[in-house]
């Protein structure tokens, strides 16, 4: 890394509150704190946000694709999980 | 990561059906090396784009005429400035950094769109661009939304959201010109002469002619052909031209019942080509001034640089 | 055709027009500066930065010029003289460190400004109540920058402080009393002075000590004497709107 190369952020926004932040894309910056400053300028001017995390890309560990398999099998095997699942009557509501 | 030789066929495999399925293809999938490449190539191209792009309207901002326009083309250079952003910030999923990026850009070994090697002359110019240059980016954007690549999609969803006010606003620049005094209907209808023609180039060159084109669209990178879209903007263009009273500057230009498109006259491709080798009326000067900004800015991002580096203790303490 | 306004009426409304003016101009020529740098930024998230804080304060200017009259005739038809803006906003970019020193010295200014009208009841205080968010933003960019160029590299440290010092002299004309601007200006100073040192001593700089205001200018501004690069700054901020007597855009 040169001296002139700020590092890589991952930029987080709440679009709204009651939503979780999504990945909105990433930006560089020298921190954190111009980092968050730039993250609103790009991510958000036209309003679209509420709140927003930023993340150096080097700090986050993703699960990699060839471990895909035994990461989300398991759950494609617990049908149990989801709602629709089970039967219910016909007329049966606020379920 | 590993691309050991015997696992590379059903990972070959693996991507040309998800491909195939049209679903998207994400940073940490396996991809061939020719696809990866492709896409930098045509990422880092986009992103160049958007940021010369800046230079021929920023030339305008200044000179605006009231202060409705100046703040509509401030707010449409930033957008430019914003979707080089997120275009570089694509490109770097794929493992490529802005500053090789821009190196590359500086020194002439990556291109972009050579339309920002013609003029603003005159402030319908500006109307001009939004029009007919955004006109034909979108027309050719829009079906990126849907590029198997998914940070690329997903940045282009984005861009495409944020450019429709950019051709509205030309449009409507243009039209206020043209129902203006008589000097100002002039000036709108010298620029659509002199945007059209480089305008109908931004699709690229014909499909028989385009070097990456087949390669790309099996890739589901790209939708359609170059002279698809080129037709597809030529029928759009016609009415709305109509509609704000200026003409198009082409002889040929008329319906064709049988085809149900607009037939037009040729391009003269020994111009795109001129312009694309460095011989436009504003290569030199474009990439000059992005290569001054650039190393003027030197200083300062070494500084930020610095001052991050002797307070990255004390800032992680801020926060806690 | 639009002629340009012979005077301008002692209160628009409810609004005194001087000090309408004052600020509107300050605001309008403020942002064509921070515009010059589009295309030019030595980093690209910092075109979007001095962009959001250019379209902010051309928002400002065209709210206030609209009190008084019509935008465009005041901004394209008045001659250099009848601009009320202090010769801080006028001064040219010069390099990164220069834009900075401008934005802290005017954006403290300004925060502090827009926070008392804000909390008063006076003509200003809705616009304020509004513009000094947008306001504490723009001071909040111009510390960073501050502290990230003064306590950065040999380089920046040492460009920071010249471009401080180039500045010094255009401050006093900031706590020059306006006519209708209801405002304790010494108060205003001592708050400014107290936030400008502080930045100054943290971003390990010196507090310039040079006077606060020329010889001949302090106040001049806002009594329509400029500096020279303001002339051409006008010059071709109107030439095309007055190249097209009464045509709309």
């Amino acid at each position: 890394m040169t001296s002139t190369d700020w590092p890589l952020w991952e930029v987080f926004v709440r679009s709204r509150r009651g939503l979780s932040h999504t990945h909105a894309g990433s930006l560089h910056a020298p921190d954190a704190e111009m980092a968050l400053r730039n993250a609103r300028d790009l991510y958000t001017r036209r309003s679209e946000g509420v709140s927003i995390w930023v993340v150096p890309s080097a700090s986050i560990t993703a699960s990699s694709p060839d471990e895909k398999d035994p990461f989300f099998e398991p759950a494609a095997d617990k049908p149990y999980r989801h709602p629709t699942f089970y039967d219910i009557p016909e007329g049966v509501r606020h379920l | 990561m590993t691309t050991m030789a015997p696992d590379t066929e059903s990972y070959e495999a693996v991507f040309d059906a998800a491909v195939a399925a049209d679903e998207r293809i994400e940073p940490r999938d396996w991809m061939p090396d020719a696809y990866r490449a492709s896409l930098v190539r045509q990422i880092a191209q986009h992103a160049h784009s958007e940021i010369i792009g800046m230079q021929p309207e920023a030339n305008w901002i200044t000179r605006a005429p009231s202060l409705r326009r100046k703040a509509i083309l401030m707010a449409k250079v930033q957008d430019e400035a914003g979707h080089g952003l997120y275009l570089y910030s694509a490109a770097e999923t794929l493992g490529t950094g802005r500053d090789e990026l821009l190196d590359k850009l500086h020194s002439g070994r990556q291109k972009y769109s050579s339309i920002f090697n013609y003029p603003t002359l005159t402030w319908a110019d500006v109307g001009a661009i939004g029009w007919l240059v955004d006109g034909a980016a979108i027309t050719n954007q829009v079906p990126l939304c849907r590029c198997s690549y998914g940070p690329y999609a997903r940045a282009m969803v984005r861009v495409c959201k944020e450019e429709s006010f950019h051709q509205r606003q030309g449009y409507e620049l243009l039209l206020t010109l043209s129902r203006g005094t008589e000097a100002q209907h002039a000036m709108a209808q010298d620029a659509v002469d002199r945007w059209w023609w480089p305008s109908l180039m931004m699709f690229g060159p014909p499909d028989d002619e385009s070097a990456h084109s087949a390669q790309s669209m099996a890739w589901k990178i790209k939708r359609h052909s170059n002279d698809e879209l080129r037709q597809r903007f030529v029928d759009i263009c016609v009415p709305q031209a109509e509609s704000l009273g200026l003409t198009l500057p082409d002889p040929d230009l008329r319906w064709n019942e049988e085809r149900g498109h607009h037939d037009f006259g040729p391009i003269d491709w020994a111009e795109f080509h001129a312009v694309l080798r460095g011989n436009g009326p504003c290569n030199d000067q474009r990439i000059n001034r992005r290569r001054q900004a650039h190393e003027d800015g030197a200083w300062v991002r070494e500084a930020a640089a610095a001052y991050a580096g002797k307070h990255r203790d004390t800032q992680g303490e801020a926060r806690a | 055709m639009k002629q340009a306004p012979a005077h301008v009426p002692a209160t628009a409304g409810a609004v005194p027009a001087a000090a309408a003016l004052a600020l509107g101009d300050d605001a309008l020529v403020l942002s064509h500066r921070l515009a010059e740098w589009a295309g030019n930024a030595p980093v690209l998230e910092e075109e979007v930065a001095l962009t959001n804080i250019a379209l902010d304060l051309l928002g400002q200017a065209r709210f206030l010029l609209s009190l008084v009259g019509d935008e465009d005739e005041l901004a394209y038809l008045r001659e250099e003289r009848a601009f009320r803006n202090v010769q801080l906003v006028e001064q040219p970019n010069g390099d990164f460190a220069h834009t900075i020193a401008r934005q802290l010295f005017f954006s403290t200014y300004q925060e502090l400004l827009f926070g008392r009208l804000a909390a008063g009841d006076g003509p200003f205080a809705p616009l304020a109540g509004k513009a000094v968010k947008e306001v504490t933003y723009h001071r909040d960019h111009a510390e960073h920058w501050t502290l990230r160029l003064g306590d950065g590299t040999e380089e920046s440290h040492r460009r920071m402080q010249t471009a401080l010092d180039a500045l010094w002299r255009y401050t006093g004309e900031l706590f020059e009393p306006v006519e209708g601007l209801e405002v304790d200006v010494t108060a205003l100073r001592d708050a400014w002075l107290t936030l400008i040192t502080k930045t100054v001593r943290q971003a390990t700089l010196e507090l310039p000590t040079g006077p606060q205001a020329g010889a001949w200018t302090a106040g001049a501004g806002r009594q329509g004497l400029h500096t020279e690069p303001f002339g051409r700054m006008i010059a071709e901020m109107q030439h095309l709107h007055r190249s097209h007597p009464g045509a709309s855009w």
